[in-house]
């Protein structure tokens, strides 16, 4: 399961370091002549509209969409580890207010909140990435929490304070590393949540911009060729399924691993 | 009468979480850069409504004493009117609630029925192809993405088949109903995915529970033992479930109403955004939250209702 989970994400890092070579056309060249070709041996996922390469599309869409897909975890891991952990080591106050706070973000559908902040910075993927930051960091700060505030009353806590140790040290340095095994495994189905909002928010045009190539807006591009030719819509939608398949099975091999169960 | 006692006192844990929604509500439309008067009314307002507006919202004082009055405007039922549809957020909400409301409920009913199979299948031949399969699946299928499933049964079932419309919501309640077999279908498929896998999980425990062992012993067939005994007690978490899974919900039916072209909630807060209509953007985002919490609460009391055993 791990290994055919982690082909398929080396697959797609592979198609998206080297799309220049492996996408047999520019995916934003204009072909008049080839406009809506079924697949073909030439164009083996067909043409779009405006006779673009769909499979040269969905290639250089993986850039886009892999950087989605870790842009889009790695600031809310890192801004949910570090309230996390000063949440559950110094509990009081700090632990309260931070708590309701998260209490208040998890009261909005994920979306919503999403979509409300996106209206206010105005479209693109880079307000994408800090709305993601903003509301994503909950998630992480609960689990990390719940973890700190088992691991704090262990023995080995207890005595690298006995020891005299800083308590900085025995946050970042004991404490988190134990803590760290849920969130990874938690890393990998976020990284399906974050994906699909993600090419969602760029389905509904609020997220990366025409002619980018990126699998959500193709879709978005698609639909008013939906009755014509059916490719277009199809194939960017299963690069999405097939990467979020990889992340899938990676997270779930991690947890049979490292026997966490979510 | 002891266990629900927590219905009378819960609503008082609401009042901080309700507190923060509104705070995090007013401060979006805060953040906007530029006149505020001009963002709520819009760039073609008169210096008449201007001045009013400036005196309804205390536009002039403090940050906190604009959050007074948003909070004294709220409680009055006035959320600002639409840039866009030129009438009262509140009302243009309510009209809008219907056709949000049955493509949830839609969607829940069929995940339901397409995930009990499923899981049942799963549970009772277990380690068997079928049950792989259905857990391969399953797996798959959190990773669909809903604005290319619905558009690829619009594809299916519209353009190919010509079984159903293509998009819209209808009028009558027959033509309501057509309409929303897609979009429902759509919502069902991502949910019953997450739906079979906790089903699953209870059926599998069910099974081997002393419940399923007792009912055996006494010689009832093992199809009844499972209909009878296994599957409600597998469904009871389904209702927490779907409660922690709302929010997922109301996001995938923001994006399945823009696919169908459904004038519900979501819609309206797509097209509020696009329009920069920002007092309709506020007002859904409101209402969406309260909704979740109520939702949450309501899910708690049918828990306790279902399951003797759970305590608030």
């Amino acid at each position: 399961m791990l290994v055919a989970g982690l082909g398929i994400l080396a697959a797609f890092v592979a198609l998206a370091l080297l799309a220049p070579w492996a996408a047999p056309y520019d995916p934003i060249a204009q072909d008049g002549a080839a406009r809506l070709l079924p697949p073909s041996l030439l164009h083996p996922f067909g043409t779009d509209n405006f006779g673009r390469d769909v499979l040269s599309r969905v290639i250089w869409g993986a850039r886009i969409d892999l950087q989605i897909a870790v842009i889009g975890v790695v600031f809310p891991f890192l801004i949910g580890t570090v309230v996390g952990t000063l949440a559950g080591f110094f509990g009081g106050w700090i632990d309260a207010v931070f708590m309701r706070v998260i209490d208040v973000v998890l009261a909005f559908p994920f979306l919503v909140l999403m979509l409300a902040i996106i209206a206010i910075l105005g479209p693109g993927l880079s307000s994408f990435y800090i709305a993601m930051a903003l509301v994503g960091w909950v998630s992480y700060a609960r689990l990390i929490r719940a973890q700190i505030l088992v691991l704090k009353t262990q023995d080995f806590a207890v005595a690298a304070a006995s020891l005299g140790f800083s308590r900085a040290r025995i946050m970042f340095r004991h404490l988190l590393p134990n803590a760290l095994a849920g969130s990874l495994v938690f890393v990998m189905s976020d990284a399906v949540l974050v994906l699909l909002n993600g090419a969602a928010i760029s389905y509904l045009g609020l997220g990366v911009q025409p002619p980018i190539a990126e699998w959500g807006v193709m879709v978005a591009e698609a639909q008013g060729f939906m009755t014509q030719a059916w490719w277009i819509t199809l194939f960017p939608g299963l690069a999405i399924v097939v990467l979020a398949f990889g992340f899938s099975l990676t997270g779930d091999a991690l947890a049979d691993l490292m026997g966490v169960r979510e | 009468m002891h266990r629900y006692r927590f219905i009378l006192f819960r609503p008082l844990q609401f009042l901080p979480v309700l507190f923060g929604i509104s705070v995090i509500t007013f401060v979006l439309v805060r953040l906007i850069p530029g006149d505020p008067a001009r963002i709520l009314l819009g760039t073609r307002a008169t210096p008449t409504a201007i001045a009013n507006i400036r005196a309804q919202y205390g536009l002039d004082e403090p940050m906190w004493v604009q959050y007074l009055y948003f909070l004294k405007n709220l409680g009055a039922g006035e959320m600002g009117k639409s840039t866009l549809y030129k009438i009262d957020v509140l009302r243009l909400i309510a009209t809008r609630i219907e056709p949000t409301l049955a493509l949830v409920a839609t969607g829940v009913v069929l995940a339901l029925l397409i995930a009990v199979p499923f899981a049942a299948i799963s549970a009772r031949r277990q380690g068997t192809l079928a049950d792989h399969a259905v857990r391969v699946v399953s797996t798959a299928g959190i990773g669909f993405p809903s604005f290319w499933l619905g558009a690829m049964l619009i594809i299916l079932f519209s353009v190919k088949l010509d079984w159903l419309p293509v998009s819209g919501y209808g009028e009558t309640l027959g033509e309501k109903l057509t309409h929303l077999v897609l979009p429902g279908l759509t919502i069902a498929l991502s949910l019953s995915a997450v739906l079979t896998r906790s089903l699953r999980a209870g059926m599998v425990a069910g099974l081997g529970s002393d419940i399923a062992t007792a009912a055996r012993a006494r010689g009832m067939p093992e199809g009844v033992v499972f209909w009878r005994h296994v599957v409600p007690n597998a469904l009871v978490p389904t209702v927490n479930l779907l409660a922690v899974n709302i929010g997922w919900l109301i996001g995938g039916t923001v994006v399945v109403e823009s696919v169908f072209a459904i004038p519900g909630l979501g819609q309206l807060m797509v097209r509020g955004i696009f329009s920069r209509d920002y007092m309709v953007v506020q007002g859904v985002a409101l209402a969406f939250a309260c909704a979740t919490v109520l939702i949450n609460f309501a899910a708690d009391i049918i828990t306790v209702a279902l399951d003797p055993r759970v305590e608030m």
